[in-house]
């Protein structure tokens, strides 16, 4: 993941139009990342699309990345049982009817939360100067920016096997070391200052 | 007699369900655990060894619901009194794991003893007005042998240098771990403020033990599964079950009613849907209830079962928890080692000025709880705490608000009170079309009172510390103050107890001190929901040690009494 492959839910522009929405609510900084920059719409892409793989993109495997030692293992992704793989399904495609996902009335989705959303900004929105995406962001619903805001920070700061922050690349601007398995902290690294 | 299926039927393959599935495999009976959760524990054929699920992932752990259960599909509600209507909130209400291993798989494991007094609150300090205290029918020496055998069979770390603890048969089977930067820090200043910290007993693997290795301190405990199995509870026991050959863990199986004989006072064994819906049934010469004190009582009031008294949901207790944080200049790497390494007792004690306080606010006694002393959190989360803008990458790069946070958290003793419930929602429903449970909670005043003295205290030692400003929250937050806690309207304590109560009396208590539903005497109830107070302490190793002796009841093989292996408490 993270080499801007095809997207594998949202269309091409809608890919571009998410970079430029996480670019907005997390913008680069200095030495951070912006959370579109650092890969946040393939984060975003693989979240909506995470059942077009088999096991699903939705917990990604372990119990060791690789980087810190051991194999590394965290694409192999785990399976979902019968009742995870609902729960995720009508979080991410909505409850569409089915009665079996309507147990407590009908669930509007994220696909078509981001779906709505991207179209209320509008497919010229990546190509606005920051001060116009940012106006133009606050006519749109408060609640699509709080679910974009959360999958900004998810993708930002999650990690890289998701799909955003590439290499890690935010981890090393915040000074956080990510997963450290199996190598770990000795007993002196967790008791001086 | 129809055929059994298994000596017993457990519901529930948490910290409770793996101590008893433990010791019964241990005497030859076999059994059957059912767990409504998936697995993400361990493999369930031979050599039984770790599934490989668990990882520094905060995504998968923290955000996207790996150990259950997905508020979408198991909602629970909440609202603080009848007065707010049908419900408040739907979805997560400290929603303890629902997983093979339950919440022992996601606990960083801090597994203090209650003390003497815990177990005798009536008779030492008396009644309360609003509350129904009680002694429970168990004391602390009844207990202390299966304290001990439990502290074995998980791998408890820890130092006798606590001067509040109760009595003990024996040592630590492991020394403690290393301390936090922080808690070197905020230790130190507790003894200068008069208090007395110490280690806090860990179900985390200081040294090699039971064939899982010592602890590497990668700092993803609370909230996370191990990625190297050495945190002990539930995995050493569960495993060791299904070593004997003589249990069966059955994941997926979500347990619909216990089955009876015709007269109502003999369980049969319990009937369950499996991962496809498909309706099953076992039968058990005992069915054990191990779901934990907010699914137990949900399974009884489903089928109107073990209530004779009335008292099923009722007396729902948490630990009231009072947060108060420091902010210090430099940073604490709160991400390396266990999540809380120290910890002190003096409030559950009392002294002089908290006696005085009681009598001030006109209240007979007032008793705080086990502070923790610990870290603050992961960069998803924080990063979360910010808000969108320009400022967002400057402030995580300062980290003014997680890595430069120290965190005292008192788990303060919660008063039972017969209004405070869980009861089955009107309207909600899990994704299998039954109720979806629903609390009912108000702190007692008592609450109220203790943290409100306790609160000073600490801030004033985490400035002692070398904190630049200090604030406090308490969860659930203090009625009057709306919904502005930042752990939300309903209590963020894992920490669920007393909906089962024990006791001596059928009319007053649902389970007998043997541990069985005075109404169903094969079906036992081995997890908190027995708990007649909350004490002021982490119950992790208090459930497993009572689920061991109530196992052994059964058995018949009660461990002998104890005695001190040496004078290890200034109080006693």
């Amino acid at each position: 993941m993270g080499d801007a492959a095809v997207p594998v839910w949202l269309s091409e522009s809608e890919h571009r139009t998410v970079a430029a929405l996480l670019d907005v609510l997390i913008p680069p900084d200095g030495p951070g990342p912006g959370a579109g920059q650092a890969g946040g719409s393939d984060y975003v892409d693989g979240l909506l699309g995470a059942f077009t793989f088999d096991p699903p993109h939705i917990w990604a495997g372990g119990p060791f990345s690789g980087r810190h030692g051991g194999e590394g293992r965290f694409d192999r992704w785990i399976n979902l049982g019968a009742l995870e793989e609902l729960a995720w399904r009508i979080r991410i495609e909505g409850s569409r009817g089915l009665p079996e996902r309507e147990f407590n009335g009908p669930v509007v989705g994220w696909q078509e939360r981001y779906r709505d959303g991207l179209a209320a900004l509008g497919a010229d929105f990546a190509d606005l100067d920051p001060d116009a995406q940012t106006a133009r962001l606050a006519t749109t619903d408060k609640a699509f920016r709080a679910l974009a805001f959360t999958h900004a920070c998810e993708s930002l700061y999650g990690d890289p096997v998701y799909g955003g922050n590439r290499n890690g690349v935010a981890w090393v601007a915040i000074g956080f070391d990510g997963d450290v398995q199996p190598r770990g902290w000795t007993d002196e690294e967790v008791e001086a200052p | 007699m129809t055929e059994l299926d298994a000596d017993a039927v457990i519901v529930g393959s948490g910290p409770s369900g793996a101590t008893a599935a433990d010791l019964l495999t241990a005497h030859g009976w076999s059994v059957i655990i059912l767990e409504k959760g998936a697995n993400h524990l361990l493999e369930l054929d031979a050599p039984y060894g770790p599934l490989g699920h668990s990882a520094n992932d905060e995504l998968k752990s923290v955000h996207r619901h790996l150990l259950g259960p997905d508020p979408l599909v198991e909602p629970r509600t909440f609202r603080r009194a009848e007065s707010d209507g049908d419900h408040l909130l739907v979805g997560h209400v400290n929603s303890l794991p629902s997983t093979v291993g339950g919440a022992g798989f996601h606990a960083d494991g801090k597994l203090p003893r209650f003390r003497e007094d815990d177990f005798r609150l009536r008779s030492t300090f008396g009644p309360f007005e609003g509350a129904d205290v009680v002694d429970w029918p168990v004391a602390y020496e009844d207990l202390e042998p299966y304290y001990a055998e439990t502290e074995r069979l998980v791998g408890v770390a820890g130092e006798e240098t606590n001067p509040f603890a109760a009595w003990r048969s024996g040592p630590f089977p492991m020394p403690p771990g290393p301390d936090m930067y922080g808690a070197v820090l905020s230790m130190a200043a507790g003894e200068r403020a008069g208090l007395h910290p110490y280690r806090c007993p860990s179900g985390v693997n200081s040294v090699p033990y039971d064939g899982r290795p010592a602890c590497n301190n990668c700092g993803f405990c609370g909230q996370y599964g191990c990625p190297i199995e050495a945190k002990g509870d539930p995995v050493a026991m569960l495993r060791r079950a299904l070593r004997t050959g003589r249990c069966q863990i059955r994941p997926e199986s979500y347990v619909v009613a216990i089955t009876t004989e015709a007269d109502g006072r003999h369980a049969t064994g319990v009937r369950y849907l499996d991962a496809s819906r498909v309706e099953h049934e076992v039968r058990g010469g005992h069915v054990i209830l191990a779901a934990g004190a907010f699914e137990t009582p949900r399974l009884l009031l489903r089928q109107d079962v073990g209530n004779s008294s009335g008292l099923v949901g009722r007396n729902l207790m948490y630990h009231f928890q009072t947060l108060s944080v420091g902010a210090f200049p430099m940073r604490l790497h709160a991400m390396r080692g266990r999540c809380v390494t120290g910890a002190h007792d003096d409030h559950i004690v009392g002294d002089q000025a908290s006696a005085a306080a009681a009598r001030q606010a006109g209240l007979p006694w007032i008793r705080g709880g086990l502070v923790e002393h610990g870290g603050a959190n992961q960069p998803v989360r924080e990063a979360q705490i910010y808000g969108p803008g320009p400022h967002h990458g400057a402030a995580m790069r300062d980290s003014s608000l997680s890595d430069r946070l120290w965190v005292f958290t008192m788990q303060g003793e919660d008063l039972a009170q017969p209004i405070n419930r869980i009861d089955l929602d009107p309207t909600v429903r899990d994704a299998f079309g039954f109720p979806a449970g629903r609390v009912t909670y108000t702190p007692h005043r008592h609450e109220l009172v203790a943290s409100a003295h306790v609160a000073p205290i600490l801030e004033a030692v985490l400035r002692d510390a070398g904190a630049e400003w200090s604030v406090t929250s308490t969860s659930p937050p203090i009625h009057g103050e709306g919904d502005v806690s930042p752990l939300g309207m309903a209590p963020a304590s894992y920490h669920i107890m007393g909906t089962t109560r024990m006791g001596a009396d059928p009319a007053r208590s649902v389970v007998s001190p043997e541990g069985r539903l005075w109404d169903i005497a094969n079906v036992l109830v081995v997890d908190s929901s027995v708990f007649p107070t909350s004490a002021g302490y982490n119950p992790t190793l208090t459930i497993m040690a009572l689920a061991a002796r109530t196992t052994r009841l059964l058995l018949g093989e009660p461990l002998p009494a104890t005695t001190p292996h040496r004078m290890s408490g200034a109080q006693e």
